[in-house]
């Protein structure tokens, strides 16, 4: 299997996206704001097909709308976060602007609109070139590294926003940052797994790990472990059964692993906005 | 279009020359009838925090066509399984009142994506072509039949009239979930009920206005209607008539545009909350020199 070039491509590229989907996942989860990473992966989409309107290069499109629609959001979101209806009406407004985008670029008459939509919308992982997949390892090692080094700072904001600003820390300036990191890791991962799926790579491991354990670094590493494994087991199943869309095989896999785990339940999730029991006096469990 | 309709001054020349023709008449009731029904069951999504949810059950249109396409059903039934499933499945992970749990909304997304990725695979498998998609997505008003428009009518009754029924314990146990539950009101029961509520909603109206504007008028009108006015029945009827002028202008000038109906509609929806918000913020200050 290894022996082909474009396997070697999507395992190396989709290592790397799970890795970064997975731990800034599990912040994103935390924070409650799976509907904000939703909103930016489907903007994602409204990104390419402007690049193409405008005659850019696709990936530029893509990074340019979803950092600015992840300040925008920053920006509006007050004191915490923007809240969901917020996100909602400036989400359904940028998708009919894509609307307008996809009208405007089948009367210009350009062909294969259609399949390269579609490519951006589910993903073709296997049909990363090798420097897109070098570039796409390469940004979400950085954003992963990023994560980790911002975890204590980030974890402390996220639970108690209050005491973290009274503490000093910039708690508006982190939670902008943070979303400006889930929009680059939106964009680069969506040409791997695709504008619509990309939220199930950041919503299912995160919530997996959050539902087996408590302690943010056990739960950070499992929730790692979890979108990385998805990934090579889909991989590798899609490879194995050509029928199987790689994205589809990675979604269920991860979809798989929350179910089993929201299964075993044994203790309640913890509560956004209070501070989780185990915080600072290690692993209970 | 070589020649396009002209628009004139004559503002009632040009609505008759619109109701002349019966696409347009079809358009306009089917219109009418999305926009009460989504700014009713809209208005309780809204005040629930549930756009999210919302979100996720507009797009199981998706698995819903392309599984029916697959399976060889009509796709009205993909779309009804595909929705209900997705609202049972939302609902069982519980507890969505105000304070929700993180994993609530992993639950959701996770939903959401798979659901997705099953309609990806159903089209894959199905080998049919891909430029469907925008239709689904983005769909338009203006190839409604007369039938679809009856169908859809009585989908929107039984969806109001249940929601009038379940209306008051649900607006309880929507703003005070734990008060509502003291007081002995189902709420766990109501949460999957208007799931469904809502899930059947999508369900009826995605089908013919595509998943972008069910979601559109779902969120919009009730949104602004909320911000004016925090009463059930204004906020109810504010929220109707807002989503009714919204679908209407949406139409009219999409009839004399060259660009689609959605795109119009999802910009005045848009245009209508941010006015809101800005004339809100106006009078705020006026108040407070």
């Amino acid at each position: 299997m290894f022996a082909h070039e474009f396997v070697r491509n999507a395992y190396l590229a989709g290592t790397f996206v799970a890795l970064a989907c997975g731990t800034a996942g599990w912040f994103v989860v935390l924070r409650a704001q799976i509907f904000a990473g939703d909103a930016l992966s489907h903007v994602a989409f409204v990104g390419a097909i402007a690049a193409a309107v405008i005659g850019l290069d696709q990936v530029v499109g893509i990074f340019v709308l979803t950092l600015a629609l992840a300040l925008g959001m920053a920006a509006l979101g007050g004191r915490a976060r923007a809240d969901d209806v917020v996100i909602g009406i400036v989400f359904s407004w940028i998708l009919g602007l894509g609307l307008l985008f996809i009208t405007l670029l089948s009367t210009s008459g350009s062909g294969g609109s259609g399949i390269a939509a579609a490519n951006t919308l589910f993903g073709s992982i296997f049909s990363l070139s090798g420097p897109e997949a070098r570039r796409a390892a390469l940004i979400c090692l950085l954003s992963a590294a990023i994560v980790l080094a911002g975890f204590r700072p980030l974890l402390f904001s996220t639970l108690d926003p209050e005491l973290a600003s009274v503490r000093g820390l910039p708690v508006r300036a982190l939670g902008a940052g943070f979303l400006a990191l889930i929009a680059v890791v939106t964009a680069e991962s969506t040409q791997a797994i695709g504008a619509l799926l990309l939220l199930g790579l950041l919503a299912a491991p995160a919530g997996a790990a959050q539902r087996l354990t408590v302690s943010p670094y056990r739960g950070l590493a499992l929730s790692a472990l979890f979108a990385v494994a998805s990934m090579w087991g889909g991989l590798a199943l899609s490879y194995a059964i050509p029928a199987l869309p790689a994205s589809t095989a990675v979604i269920g896999l991860a979809a798989g692993t929350y179910a089993l785990a929201s299964l075993t339940r044994v203790r309640r999730p913890a509560r956004v906005g209070t501070p989780a029991p185990a915080q600072g006096s290690g692993p209970q469990s | 279009m070589s020649v396009g309709p002209t628009f004139s001054l004559d503002l009632v020349s040009d609505v008759r020359e619109l109701l002349a023709f019966p696409f347009m008449v079809n358009a306009l009731q089917a219109a009418s009838i999305v926009a009460v029904l989504a700014a009713v069951v809209g208005w309780y999504m809204v005040l629930r925090r549930q756009s999210f949810a919302g979100h996720t059950l507009s797009v199981m249109a998706f698995p819903g066509a392309t599984g029916a396409a697959l399976a060889g059903l009509p796709t009205a039934v993909g779309y009804y399984l595909a929705c209900g499933l997705a609202a049972l499945a939302i609902g069982r992970t519980g507890h969505s009142g105000r304070r929700r749990f993180a994993t609530e909304s992993a639950a959701i997304g996770t939903v959401q994506a798979t659901g997705l990725a099953l309609g990806f695979l159903f089209l894959s498998l199905n080998r049919s072509v891909l430029g469907g998609m925008e239709t689904f997505l983005f769909g338009t008003f203006l190839g409604v039949s007369h039938d679809q428009v009856l169908t859809l009518l009585v989908v929107a009754v039984l969806a109001l009239g249940a929601v009038a029924a379940i209306g008051r314990p649900l607006l309880f146990a929507s703003v005070d979930p734990e008060v509502a539950l003291a007081r002995g009101v189902p709420v766990a029961l109501l949460d999957v009920s208007f799931l469904l509520i809502l899930g059947l909603a999508v369900a009826a109206t995605s089908q013919i206005t595509g998943v972008l504007l069910v979601f559109t008028l779902l969120v919009a009108p009730p949104a602004a209607a909320q911000l004016i006015t925090a009463q059930p029945v204004a906020g109810l009827l504010l929220s109707v008539a807002f989503a009714l002028a919204v679908a209407w202008l949406g139409l009219g000038v999409a009839y004399f545009s060259i660009y689609p109906v959605g795109f119009w509609i999802t910009m005045f929806a848009f245009g209508l909350y941010v006015s809101v918000r800005i004339g809100r913020w106006a009078l705020a200050r006026r108040r407070r020199p």
